[in-house]
């Protein structure tokens, strides 16, 4: 039994605990911890593939940032206290959730079984050495090379996006009888318009 | 290969592993024995700036006056309110305790920089460095344990069911959410003239004053680093977490006897270990002061053998903390608009922009670019990216205004 067995194991009970933990615990709060918990699993398991640099920026992004604004936004929302699961408000939620999820589990399944020859042992397209030996910011280098050549224009689009979601949200949190003088063009509107844009 | 110490490299033995152990020991002992004394050298040097004595009693110069309060801490009845939640509320302490101390494990607290030795110690025959980690994410270590200490501060206020500390553990969270970003823009600059990530690796780039990355990155970088470490510390003058006009004691008011020690310790350990990082970013670490001005020469040896770079590291250490306590001392706190817009509309579009300006100088100098041509061109640029921003933050006043602000 080796140490990056042990390492694994320990990791993937760390996963799937804060897994379990997201669905059945019922305060929200304590949902959202146990989301840190599986992140944090998966950054352990990034460290034991040596992708140190995806492990330290699975913890700043994800932990650090998502995580804390889901924690910011059940606290100032006041929705931080359990759910009572006695009450449905639609009636045909719960078995349509069981019919879905046993089905997405049994595709899962099947493409594990059926693909399970397909997965490529060799090295394919990611980095062949994570860590080249004598060079310890290889890991880091090889992962801003890949991303800013190869998939530059990806990258380019994904923050266009960030920037369009950014601007809509600006948008939309302005106060709606404002954007409604906007819209109508009433008299106000001169006023007003200046201020959306 | 995990770590990029020489002592991990290969197989490991039995002596390896006592030589990590106590490694462990030295440090975490280090560290706690510093954040006491930091907790007297605040009192001290506070009561001395406005003309008082301070703690006096317990020990000489009242050095043992934080054991003693530990000591009583340790003793005081546990209190859990009764409408917190039991077992977040006694997580909270730890999830800001432990980042304090984990960050401290990445600092070179030591070793020989010169020539190619690149911090390289003997110690018992095991070639090692004097740091307790040295993994490959390095610096963004310390970025990730920040973000982790964001969760104590905000768990702790959230779980302890009362008003007050919801209201400081929503405003703490914000800030260090908000100053995380200009924190880790003006790391990048260092990192980018560093070309590295390993903290030892980031020392070992700073030898002699002008390859100092407080000069070489051109200042800048650590006066943001600098607010924005005070910002991320809560620390005065952006104390607001625990603004006791307004807030009682902030995210800590329900918190008593050894939960709020823990607390307290977390804080002051911040303080020592933020300063380090400092250090170890911008000021060159354990690396020595070396002087050559006309006929003056000296090489920064202090004839202390291995203790030379130790000596040095907390020596500038002290410079840093004694700012800290300064800063507390003097400046009066920020509102809480002053704080934001300090943030967002000065720093971090200023670290962005000198970050890009580097990045110019650094791309002209591998294509050998004119350096005045390169200059020229930055600085029009980033003349055209502050007047864009000041012009969109009038009009943005300008509506708020007009639409009577609400806050």
């Amino acid at each position: 039994m080796t140490v990056e067995f042990v390492v694994f194991v320990c990791a993937a009970a760390m996963v799937l605990l804060g897994a379990v933990g997201v669905i059945v615990r019922n305060h929200p709060v304590h949902a959202a911890l146990s989301l840190v918990l599986t992140l944090f699993g998966v950054a352990v398991l990034f460290v034991a593939q040596e992708a140190h640099f995806l492990a330290a920026v699975q913890v700043i992004v994800y932990a650090g940032a998502i995580v804390v604004l889901f924690l910011f936004v059940i606290m100032l929302l006041g929705v931080d206290r359990s759910e009572n699961l006695q009450i449905e408000p639609i009636s045909v939620q719960r078995p349509l959730a069981a019919i879905v999820g046993a089905g997405t589990l049994a595709m899962i399944l099947l493409a594990v079984v059926q693909a399970r020859d397909a997965v490529r042992t060799d090295s394919g397209l990611g980095l062949d050495d994570a860590t080249v030996t004598g060079d310890p910011d290889s890991n880091i280098r090889q992962i801003a090379r890949d991303l800013f050549s190869n998939h530059v224009f990806a990258f380019e689009l994904v923050s266009v996006l960030l920037v369009v979601a950014v601007v809509a949200t600006v948008l939309l949190s302005r106060r709606p009888d404002k954007l409604g003088a906007v819209d109508s063009g009433t008299s106000g509107s001169s006023k007003v318009s200046g201020g959306v844009r | 290969m995990l770590a990029l110490d020489p002592l991990l490299l290969g197989d490991l033995d039995l002596g390896d592993v006592l030589v990590v152990l106590l490694k462990v020991v030295v440090v975490f002992v280090i560290g706690l024995v510093a954040t006491m004394l930091m907790v007297w050298f605040e009192r001290k040097t506070i009561s001395g700036m406005q003309n008082r004595i301070g703690p006096n009693k317990a020990g000489p110069w009242g050095l043992l006056q934080t054991l003693a309060d530990g000591t009583k801490l340790f003793f005081k009845e546990d209190l859990i309110p009764e409408r917190s939640d039991r077992f977040v509320f006694k997580l909270a302490p730890y999830l800001s305790f432990v980042p304090a101390f984990l960050v401290w494990a990445v600092i070179p607290l030591g070793g020989d920089f010169t020539g190619d030795k690149q911090g390289i110690v003997t110690w018992f025959g095991r070639e090692t460095r004097v740091q307790l980690a040295d993994p490959q994410m390095g610096v963004l270590l310390l970025l990730a344990l920040s973000s982790i200490a964001v969760y104590g501060i905000m768990l702790a206020g959230w779980a302890s069911g009362s008003k007050y500390p919801l209201l400081g553990s929503v405003r703490a969270s914000a800030q260090m959410v908000s100053y995380e970003a200009a924190l880790g823009m003006s790391i990048g600059a260092v990192l980018l003239l560093a070309g590295t990530l390993s903290t030892s690796g980031i020392v070992d780039s700073q030898d002699g004053i002008t390859n100092w990355h407080l000069v070489s990155t051109g200042v800048l970088p650590f006066v943001i680093f600098l607010i924005a470490a005070t910002a991320e510390l809560n620390r005065p003058p952006f104390d607001l977490v625990e603004a006791e006009q307004e807030l009682v004691g902030g995210f800590n008011t329900e918190y008593s006897s050894i939960r709020f020690a823990l607390f307290f310790l977390a804080e002051f350990m911040n303080t020592i270990t933020m300063s380090a990082v400092i250090v170890t970013l911008f000021f060159g670490g354990p690396q020595p002061l070396t002087i050559d001005i006309g006929g003056l020469q000296w090489d920064g040896d202090l004839y202390l053998g291995p203790l030379n770079g130790t000596i040095w590291f907390f020596l500038k250490l002290l410079v840093f903390l004694y700012v800290y306590v300064w800063f507390r001392a003097t400046l009066p706190r920020l509102r809480y608009d002053q704080l934001m817009n300090l943030g967002w509309k000065l720093l971090i579009p200023a670290s962005l922009a000198w970050f890009m300006l580097l990045a110019a100088f650094k791309l002209g100098q591998d294509q050998g670019w004119n350096r005045v041509v390169v200059g020229a061109v930055g600085l029009t640029v980033i003349g055209v990216g502050v007047a864009l921003l000041s012009a969109a933050i009038k009009v943005s006043a300008r509506n708020r205004e007009r639409e009577g602000a609400m806050f």
